[in-house]
């Protein structure tokens, strides 16, 4: 049932260096274990710090599938677990000859053949490596919850019709979160946690230098201090990493290789998206 | 320190956690126990990630998290590290083994804070700690301070000449300067923080890792109260505004959705019933329309207890779309309308500070004074308060021993559909010294809010579902 991916936390990090993803010691050690024990992983912090990136790059960098569930309010069972394909089963039950017995289109009618797998069901149910990635979760209602709590600790499935599927190779379970509202004890306690937050100087340095390589060592260097400078400030919304990416192409695609009042007045768009965040910022750090 | 093996220490670890306010559940221990199996556990900071992947779900517990790993699970014993930084000025001291000369440590600093290695900064501040804040308090004892090494070399002051440095020729003010500042605030600190967790490191081998834990865990800043809340406490809490207001809207509108629906929709539902052949089986309803009450807060902004109300309007205007309507007005000793500092996506920081500074709110001596405060609101604001409103009072009801304009208050009270008086100091407090608490208490419900936590219950409370 269980066969980790990784040999050691070194492992992790450089497989997923090699997947584009620049871990520290706290990511690289939490998805190791998150491997070894078989645990899924929720992983909570602000919007854009790469919660889903590194599902991905997991995914990527054990040769496994990524199954994705999209979580936003108003999900079911329905569309996260599995559904009867009841339009086919009308078909079938229309087509039986007159002679068939109730008995014998009852069976058949829910069988495999009529079943829908959605994500859920389809990542227990694959033999071959799988990552899988429940997304945002917190958006979901306090029902999905509960019946998550099934799947993620004992990796089966009941169904009534059919009985109990079990995971035939456990899948890696990733859980993101932005945070908007508290998720349960029961589902807390399940998983195993990491708190992604804005990276250290250093690092986010790197990402920015990986991610746009067109970009100057120097003019990074300058963008990674600035951002954090306008972390310090109490805006509404900080700017995450994937802003600090957004702004060092908009940095090379306008051609600057200098990051001046000028420069940042001009593209501050591109980092602070509320209106009284760039008042704040042009005032504080003296744009005008 | 309590002996032991591996096991011991963890459970005695996973126990200072629970003292501490953090809930780890016994499937947890089993977990970190697990987790302890699968990792290096030469590696510290591979040990300090697996405790705290399977025991620390919340991000606010993180610090107190720290502390206590840094405590229970110590990076050096004893001097054993610190001979590496000892080299230098030891050559500059004509091999003199005691090295303390506080100018060489500080010049040592500043080429440190500057290059901002972080490993390199720790052990000096390992080295530092053993050299400055050694006190021996009593014959055979000896006690460690923070203070007397960040004293001596007083990191603050090595701003001017690394700012110089790290601008290198840029011209200062502007963002540049700014942004030089930052990032060596944001180093200074770190240094200041290593050297205080390395002081509990040789504090808690004197005496116990006890003893020394149950000093060194700092409240959360939702759980501190407001009115002894420090500056940064306050930064902290603010910043929180939003995530809380967040997630009380999302737990009202979860709240309201699980609550009856409304009316029933014809329309919707006999065009569901074409798909059982007419018959209506699914019946379909409006979404049933919340009641949203009018919100008009009245409060202290007098220096005691400003910090209060200015959170609390924080988060009234956070909140805004859970009211039909806010209306704020402040008062010291007379009171003013402030509503219109508040714009929707304005920055409620700035407009706070411009309430402060434009705003009419002194009338005779810029002492509290409630009654004349409740007197001139009913009068000049007759119709703030109607039979849709939530009138929410906010102060500590310290009126210097003046009028109380008790009957004012009470025709508000009836008038307003809810109102309650939010009292920031703890309730065995009230009624004392010049505290009109007991007064006002009879006419309006008085509520102790002294911390966030205790203001989210209450938000939710006011909130009908």
């Amino acid at each position: 049932m269980l066969q980790p991916q990784f040999a050691s936390v070194a492992d992790v990090k450089e497989r997923l260096h090699g997947a584009g993803y620049l871990t520290d010691d706290a990511i690289a050690t939490t998805v190791f274990l998150a491997d070894r024990l078989g645990k899924p992983l929720l992983i909570e912090g602000p919007a854009g710090v790469g919660k889903t990136e590194l599902a991905k790059s997991v995914a990527a960098a054990t040769n496994a599938e990524l199954i994705r569930l999209q979580c936003y309010e108003g999900l079911d069972e329905a569309r996260a677990l599995y559904e009867w394909n009841y339009k086919k089963q009308l078909l079938r039950i229309q087509a039986s000859k007159d002679d068939d017995s109730w008995d014998e289109i009852h069976d058949d009618v829910f069988a495999e053949e009529f079943l829908l797998s959605r994500p859920l069901l389809t990542a227990i149910r694959r033999t071959e490596p799988t990552v899988l990635l429940i997304d945002e979760t917190d958006k979901a209602d306090v029902e999905v919850e509960g019946l998550l709590l099934e799947v993620l600790s004992d990796f089966q499935i009941t169904i009534p019709e059919l009985g109990t599927i079990k995971a035939a190779r456990r899948p890696l379970v990733f859980l993101t979160s932005n945070a908007t509202r508290e998720l349960s004890e029961a589902l807390k306690r399940r998983c195993l946690y990491l708190h992604l937050d804005y990276p250290d100087a250093e690092r986010e340095k790197a990402i920015v230098l990986s991610r746009v390589p067109e970009v100057a060592e120097q003019l990074a260097e300058q963008l990674v201090r600035t951002v954090r400078a306008l972390r310090s400030l109490e805006l509404k919304k900080s700017p995450s990493i994937s802003e600090s990416i957004d702004w060092a192409r908009t940095l090379v695609a306008l051609g600057l290789d200098t990051l001046d009042e000028q420069a940042v007045k001009d593209t501050l768009g591109v980092v602070l998206k509320h209106a009284s965040d760039h008042e704040r910022a042009a005032t504080q750090l003296k744009l005008n | 320190m309590n002996g032991g093996g591996l096991l011991e220490r963890e459970i005695a670890f996973l126990d200072a956690l629970r003292v501490a306010g953090i809930q780890v559940s016994l499937a947890e221990v089993l977990d970190a126990t697990r987790a302890l199996g699968a990792i290096d556990l030469m590696e510290r900071e591979q040990l300090r990630q697996a405790f705290s992947a399977c025991v620390l779900k919340r991000p606010a517990h993180r610090t107190t998290f720290n502390t206590l790993f840094d405590l229970w699970f110590p990076p050096a014993l004893g001097d054993s590290v610190a001979a590496e930084f000892a080299e230098e000025p030891q050559l500059d001291e004509d091999g003199d083994p005691m090295p303390a000369d506080p100018s060489v440590l500080r010049e040592l600093l500043k080429q440190l804070l500057l290059e901002g290695d972080e490993e390199k900064l720790r052990k000096f501040a390992r080295q530092v700690v053993s050299d400055l804040g050694r006190s021996d308090s009593a014959p055979g004892r000896q006690s460690w301070f923070s203070y007397k090494v960040l004293r001596s070399l007083s990191p603050e002051t090595l701003m001017a000449s690394l700012l110089e440095n790290l601008l290198a020729g840029q011209e200062k003010g502007g963002l540049a300067e700014r942004v030089a500042r930052q990032t060596i605030n944001e180093r200074i600190r770190q240094f200041q923080e290593m050297v205080e967790s390395e002081v509990r490191r040789r504090l808690a081998e004197d005496r116990g890792v006890e003893q020394v834990s149950k000093n060194a865990v700092q409240p959360l800043a939702e759980q501190v109260d407001f009115l002894r809340a420090s500056r940064d406490d306050m930064a902290e809490l603010r910043r929180q505004v939003f995530p809380l207001a967040r997630r009380l809207a999302t737990r009202l509108t979860a709240r309201r959705r699980l609550g009856r629906s409304g009316r029933l929709d014809f329309r919707r539902t006999v065009r569901a019933s074409l798909g059982t052949g007419g018959v209506p089986i699914v019946t379909h309803h409006r979404p049933h329309k919340p009641h949203k009450p009018e919100l008009v807060v009245l409060c202290d902004v007098s220096g005691s207890v400003a910090g209060f109300a200015h959170f609390t309007l924080m988060l009234a205007y956070a909140l805004r779309e859970q009211f039909t309507k806010v209306r704020a007005f402040a008062f010291i000793d007379t009171c003013d309308e402030v509503t219109r500092f508040f714009t929707p996506g304005g920055d409620v920081a700035d407009a706070l500070a411009r309430m402060s500074a434009e705003a009419q709110l002194v009338w005779f001596d810029g002492h509290s004074d409630y009654g004349h405060s409740i007197e001139t609101f009913a009068e000049r604001y007759p119709d703030a308060v109607g039979p849709r409103t939530s009138l929410l009072v906010l102060g500590d009801a310290r009126n210097n021993y003046r009028a109380t304009a008790l009957p004012t208050l009470r025709a508000l009270v009836q008038k307003s559909r809810h109102a309650y008086w939010l009292n920031p100091e703890p309730s065995a407090y009230w009624g004392s010294g010049d505290s009109a608490t007991a007064q006002y208490a009879d006419v309006i419900e008085m509520v102790e809010v002294r911390n966030a936590v205790q203001l989210e219950d209450f938000v939710q409370r006011l909130l009908p579902a």
